[in-house]
C-alpha cells in the first residue's frame, strides 16, 4: 500500500513539473527564452554603415567567415542564392569577415559577386557572439532580433532554408 | 593551397599536448601558431608564439627566421585550428618548411574540427591577446 502511494506521489510530482516547467532555450517555438542578438555597427566594404539594428523586422543570417576558410567558400554561393530567393520576403544575409586584411576580402567579394553586405569583424564583436575560434559560424536571427540558432562549421543549405522559411512566415 | 594531410605529418592529439604542457618534468616543446592573427588574439595556447599564416609567403618567412638559430632536434609543435583538419591551408606548408630546413622533431596539433571545438570548449588552457 505504501509503495503504491509512493508511486502515485512520484507520478503526480512529475506531471506537475512537466506542466509547469519553463520553455527550453533550445525550443525554437519558445521564443520568449531566446537571447537577443548583440548589436553592432560597422562599416561595410562599400563604405556604408552596417548596423544590425537596421535589419529589425527582417530575418538575418549572420555569417562569420574568412577567405582562407574552405568550408566558408562552399557555403557562400548558397547564401547568395538565398539572398536572391528570399530577400523580397524579408531575409537579409550579412557577412562578417574574420580576415586579417581587407584586400583579399574585397577581391573575394568581387569574384563571387556577393550580393549582401560584408564588413571586417573585430575580436570584440566575435566575443559578443561567444567567440569565433574556428570558422564558419553562422547565426540565424528572427525578425525581433533574437538568436534562433547557431551553426558551427559547414552546414547544409537545406538546414538554413528550413529555418529561414519558418521564420519568414512569422 | 594545400589542405592538411595527416598521412604526411607527425601529429599530436590535444589531450596528449595538454599532458605534456602540464607535466612537472620533461622539456616543453616550442609552440608556434601558424594560422589567422584574428583567431590567435581571441584565444591561443598559453606560451605559443604567433608567426603568421603558414599559407602565406610572409608566414613561411617568419617561421624560417624564427627557427634559424635553433638546434635541428628542437621539439616544435605547430597548430592552427582555423577550419576542419582536412581543410586547413596553413599547417602543411609550415610543416613542410621545417622539414625542408632539417628539423627532425616537429609535430602538428591535430584539431579535427577547429580550435574552438577541439580545444576551447574542452576546457583546455587558453590565453588572449597579442
Amino acid at each position: 500500500m505504501k509503495r503504491a502511494l509512493l508511486i502515485i506521489a512520484v507520478v503526480a510530482v512529475l506531471l506537475i513539473w512537466i506542466l509547469l516547467r519553463p520553455p527550453s532555450a533550445d525550443n525554437h517555438d519558445g521564443t520568449s527564452s531566446l537571447r537577443p542578438a548583440p548589436g553592432f555597427t560597422l562599416t561595410d566594404l562599400s563604405g556604408n554603415k552596417l548596423s544590425l539594428a537596421d535589419y529589425r523586422g527582417k530575418v538575418v543570417l549572420l555569417d562569420f567567415w574568412a577567405t582562407w576558410c574552405a568550408p566558408c567558400k562552399e557555403e557562400i554561393p548558397h547564401f547568395i542564392d538565398m539572398q536572391n530567393h528570399y530577400g523580397a520576403q524579408g531575409l537579409q544575409v550579412v557577412g562578417i569577415s574574420m580576415d586579417d586584411d581587407e584586400k583579399p576580402v574585397r577581391e573575394f567579394q568581387q569574384q563571387f559577386k556577393m550580393n549582401y553586405p560584408i564588413a571586417l569583424g573585430t575580436t570584440q564583436l566575435a566575443d559578443q557572439y561567444g567567440g569565433a575560434f574556428g570558422l564558419p559560424i553562422t547565426f540565424v536571427i528572427d525578425r525581433e532580433g533574437r538568436i534562433v540558432s547557431r551553426h558551427i562549421g559547414q552546414t547544409k543549405p537545406e538546414v538554413f532554408e528550413a529555418e529561414i522559411q519558418k521564420l519568414l512566415q512569422k | 593551397m594545400h589542405a592538411a594531410d595527416s598521412t604526411n605529418m607527425k601529429t599530436i592529439a590535444p589531450e596528449e599536448l595538454v599532458r605534456t604542457l602540464t607535466a612537472s618534468k620533461g622539456t616543453k616543446p616550442l609552440l608556434f601558431h601558424v594560422g589567422s592573427h584574428m583567431l590567435y588574439v581571441q584565444a591561443h595556447i598559453p606560451g605559443s608564439e604567433y608567426l603568421g599564416a603558414g599559407a602565406t609567403p610572409q608566414g613561411v618567412q617568419n617561421l624560417a627566421k624564427r627557427v634559424a638559430t635553433l638546434r635541428k632536434n628542437t621539439a616544435i609543435i605547430l597548430y592552427c585550428g582555423c577550419c576542419p583538419w582536412n581543410h586547413c591551408p596553413n599547417v602543411n606548408p609550415a610543416y613542410d618548411t621545417l622539414v625542408r630546413l632539417g628539423f627532425t622533431n616537429v609535430k602538428v596539433l591535430y584539431l579535427a574540427q577547429n580550435f574552438g571545438v577541439d580545444w576551447v570548449t574542452r576546457g583546455y588552457p587558453t590565453a588572449r591577446g597579442e
